[in-house]
């Protein structure tokens, strides 16, 4: 473990983008979000920023490929670039695991190269938590926020950052950085006094029960489904601000001497997501409502080892327009611990 | 520039033949510009198809993989992709990409088997692919029964073909019906779900069932009341899908994703999954 | 704090739905915290006692619900609504988008709602509980203290601005009725005004720049009803999820305040499901103080039935060029 103290760190991320762009979450109009770090941009304190930094893999919008069209003939331009090396700093460990649950989404034949190039060319340095709230729950799927994973580390105390490798990437990137050595104590007692934190919170004794590959039959005619789901307004903001939905559209843009086709990201809560020439397979808002949910809980894990589609990071929990949401679904249909 | 492939990048193809087969039906035949077949395919697979600045669509491949020289695409007009391709003429650039899909298990589960095609309107397109191999295999597979039907005569798909060619092949038999009475036509009339239940098959048969939703639950019930398992019976489903390789979220029923663990499923295998295709 | 008490709203919609009168209750529904209510329909007087809130946090409108509720219902719908809600309330019936008698409306005074991120600001995060009083008094995750706010420090920015406290639609009344309330509305609309072209471009450009798409603004929108919004509807050649390129991005929210101009009640719905924070109820404001100007005072939803300036054509009405002249200003 290395050490550095809170003073030097502006010249620590100078370091960091000397060599690659480097994003951290920076207070702006009140709110943190993922900014490119220039010479006086200031870490944020915030717990997390509003959008989830799936965006660095898998943008909003991105363009695939463009057309050139001529009377009858038509000519594919593949406009793939090369990711260029990048760093973002500040992780939490639940957007930490959100990679993970992409990388198994993205990252299985066929590998989706585009996101597979950004992937390599990031090195995520993630940030211990020391003040969670109310809305965390990521406890409930086995992440432990004071140890966050990602290439790097970092954890911050009053005065210093400690800085931990945890890949060869990782590794590579922290011995560039000319940090002095040191043990373990000051991030034990943190951690212990975070862990405290965690007990306390309300949704600490939110579980999984109930939930899981081969859960389907039991779950998908459950009738809670319908009350859960009765003022659902079917907008798209749990989807756009969760860190593991990765449903996307594909579109193509006209520009008048071209053809751009990109992807841009979609909602199952939207009315036309399965909608197609000759029908719709999920007609009501109940089962678009239920189908973002059994993804995530049953669905996913089933393909997936058991793992979770959700990281408890409570960005839906904070933003959902009617506060209907996944700790409130976990709860009605299973998930509660006695 | 040393990237891997990208599976959403299609290749440019072009539109050779176009045959009218019904009034709303039309048969594409497709080869890259150089003139040859844009990849290999098992029966059951499906293409994406593209017109830049209209959209990106799946279609069955119909034609047999064992036709070397070009693909063909059955085309029902219904929707922005479809109606775009009906007009469009010989020498037409399009884009293509594939296969995609899980094929009919043809050289396992249906080695040795006699066989029941059963399609309604447009649900032969994908069938056609698959009988055709198994006529090109001919000793490989029992005999085989091909029940199809449409609301006329007129909407009859590949009717030259099955007439000049299926039905003269040895151990195929034909079962022609349409919807009405029509004038000029002397087969068989009525609703395909009830004439597979007159023709009342043995159960030693493997089924394929495809076509409009209602036929395919009325057929299913009709061949379960003559004794069939739902493990003897296989059909092919069609859903919304955007990237046709298992991510873009919009074919998943369950933990399937019908472009790539399906679209051919076996009856058993559907009664896993929710009812929501 | 709230005047009516949440007792006193319960014992009405009991005793409504025990004697028949009414089916179901429109209300909102518990949360897993105390701010985070869910609009929810209730239908026996146990399902009330358990779960339905009335405190500071209960900002939704449910204006828009009863076009898809009283469809449904077998009887009468009972909604509770507060005075701004029955702006939205009349201006809905002025369209045709439900059937009158199929609602029983309890309109209840609103002391004003609370903005749960300014708490949040106030108290830092990590909110364990919220009892709603005189004081709004806040326990955290963090420490053993509780924090006492005054709820006007947090009020909602639709609330500092409210408009009325009058109900303009109900059956029946709990509590006083207020008065339509002089307000400062529309001085931030002054301010966007008093600037050049160029900033106000810059404005809107930082602000709409952080728009996902999410379409809550719309679907939560009492003035957004269509049965197909065009935006979704891939015939229209416009649909997108989301801005091909910055342009499409303003477009939509242009677009949008278009369309609800003159219907558009000014309930600020919009700007609370924002999940960017983006100042929408500005654009519509916009429109609000244009027509007042131009065409004298209207607020939408006053009464049923009435004619907005923009679908009512008289001789004295601006012609394009004045409006165009003020291009600039």
């Amino acid at each position: 473990m290395f050490k550095c103290s809170i003073d030097s760190i502006n010249s620590i991320f100078e370091k960091l983008a000397s060599n690659a762009t480097l994003y951290l979450p920076a207070d702006k109009d009140g709110r943190a979000e993922y900014t490119k770090w220039e010479n006086g941009t200031e870490w944020s304190d915030a717990l997390n920023t509003v959008k989830s930094p799936k965006d660095f893999f898998f943008p909003q919008v991105q363009d695939l490929m463009k057309f050139k069209v001529s009377g009858k003939s038509i000519s594919v331009d593949d406009i793939r670039k090369e990711s260029e090396d990048f760093i973002v700093f500040g992780v939490r460990a639940c957007d930490v695991r959100s990679f993970d649950i992409l990388d198994r989404v993205f990252l299985v034949e066929p590998y989706d190269s585009y996101y597979a190039s950004s992937r390599e060319h990031g090195v995520i340095i993630s940030v211990a938590c020391t003040r969670p709230t109310e809305t965390c729950f990521c406890k409930t799927f086995g992440i432990d926020c004071t140890n966050p994973g990602g290439d790097i580390s970092v954890w911050k105390t009053e005065d210093s950052l400690y800085w931990q490798a945890n890949t060869e990437k990782g590794e590579k990137l922290l011995s560039s950085l000319g940090l002095e050595e040191c043990d373990e104590s000051a991030v034990e007692a943190q951690k212990e006094s975070t862990k405290k934190i965690l007990d306390k919170l309300p949704l600490a004794n939110l579980t999984t029960d109930g939930f899981g590959g081969g859960k389907t039959k039991e779950l998908f005619d459950r009738p809670e489904w319908k009350s859960l789901s009765e003022s659902c307004l079917g907008c798209g903001t749990c989807t756009f601000v969760c860190p593991t939905c990765q449903c996307y559209d594909v579109k193509d843009f006209n520009t008048g001497n071209e053809i751009i086709r990109f992807r841009c990201w979609d909602s199952c809560m939207y009315s036309d997501f399965t909608k197609m020439a000759h029908g719709n397979n999920r007609i009501s808002q109940v089962e678009r409502f239920r189908q973002r949910f059994m993804h995530k809980l049953v669905y996913y894990p089933e393909n997936n080892d058991g793992i979770f589609g959700c990281v408890g990071c409570g960005r839906c929990l904070a933003k959902c327009p009617i506060s209907m949401n996944i700790a409130k679904v976990m709860r009605t249909m299973g998930g509660n611990e006695e | 520039m040393n990237m891997i492939k990208e599976p959403l990048i299609p290749v440019v193809a072009e539109i050779t033949d176009v045959r009218i087969d019904t009034p709303d039906i039309k048969t594409f035949r497709v080869v890259t510009p150089d003139g040859k077949k844009a990849f290999d395919h098992m029966p059951g697979q499906c293409a994406m198809l593209s017109i830049p600045g209209v959209g990106e669509a799946m279609f069955s491949i119909t034609s047999s993989p064992t036709n070397t020289e070009y693909m063909e695409f059955s085309i029902k007009k219904c929707g922005c992709v479809t109606d775009w391709l009906h007009q469009a003429e010989v020498g037409q650039q399009i884009t293509i990409r594939g296969p995609y899909g899980k094929p009919f298990p043809v050289d396992d589960a249906f080695v040795g088997k006699n066989l029941l095609f059963v399609a309604g309107g447009v649900g032969l397109a994908p069938l056609r692919s698959v009988i055709n191999y198994c006529r090109h295999y001919r000793e490989r597979y029992g005999t085989i029964d091909i029940v199809y039907g449409s609301r006329s005569k007129d909407d009859l798909l590949q009717y030259k073909e099955i007439i000049e060619e299926w039905s003269t092949d040895e151990g195929v038999n034909v079962h022609l019906t349409i919807d009405r009475e029509q004038e000029g036509w002397d087969g068989h009339v009525g609703f395909v779900p009830n004439y597979v239940k007159e023709l009342g098959f043995d159960t030693d048969k493997t089924a394929v069932l495809c076509g409009p939703p209602i036929m395919i639950k009325f057929t299913l019930d009709g061949l379960q009341a003559l004794g069939f398992k739902k493990t003897q019976v296989y059909t092919t489903l069609e859903l919304k899908m955007k990237c046709a390789i298992g991510k873009c979220g919009r074919c998943n029923v369950g933990s399937k994703y019908v472009c790539k663990d399906g679209p051919v499923f076996r009856f058993d295998e559907l009664d896993e999954l929710p009812s929501e295709y | 704090m709230q005047k009516i008490t949440r007792n006193a709203l319960i014992e009405k919609a009991a005793s409504l739905l025990e004697n028949g009168s009414v089916c179901a209750v429109l209300g909102w529904r518990k949360g897993e915290f105390d701010y985070d209510v869910t609009p929810s329909v209730f239908t026996t007087t146990e399902d009330l006692n358990a779960e339905f809130v009335w405190n500071d946090f209960c900002g939704a409108n449910f204006s828009k619900y009863l076009i898809q509720k009283t469809r449904k219902a077998e009887g009468k719908l009972l909604v509770f609504l507060k005075p701004c809600d029955t702006y939205s309330f009349n201006q809905l019936l002025t369209e045709h988008r439900f059937d009158r008698e199929k609602v029983y409306v309890v309109g209840i005074p609103c002391e004003g709602m609370a903005d749960i991120n300014k708490v949040r600001e106030a108290v830092g995060d990590g909110i364990s509980e919220i009892e709603c009083g005189e004081k709004i008094a806040v326990s955290t995750i963090y420490s053993d203290e509780k924090i006492l706010i005054d709820p006007k420090d947090v009020l909602a920015e639709r609330c500092i601005n409210c408009k009325s406290k009058k109900h303009v639609a109900f059956d029946e009344l709990l509590g006083e009725d207020g008065d339509v309330i002089e307000n400062a509305r529309f001085d931030e609309v002054a301010k966007l005004e008093a600037m050049t072209p160029d900033e106000r471009f810059a404005f809107w450009q930082n602000e709409l720049s952080r728009c996902i798409r999410c379409n809550a603004c719309r679907d939560v929108c009492p003035a957004c009803t269509c049965e197909k919004c065009v935006f979704d509807n891939p015939k229209s050649g416009v649909e997108n999820k989301a801005p091909a390129n910055e342009f499409e991005e303003k477009m939509f929210h242009i677009i949008r305040a278009f369309h609800v101009a003159g219907r558009c009640t000014d309930c600020g719905e919009c700007s609370r499901v924002c999940p960017q924070h983006i100042p929408l109820h500005l654009l519509n404001r916009k429109f609000i103080k244009d027509i007042n100007e131009f065409y004298g005072d209207y607020q939408a939803g006053a009464e049923v039935g009435s004619r907005a300036p923009l679908v009512n054509y008289t001789e004295g009405d601006l012609e394009p060029s004045e409006a165009f002249e003020r291009r600039g200003e």
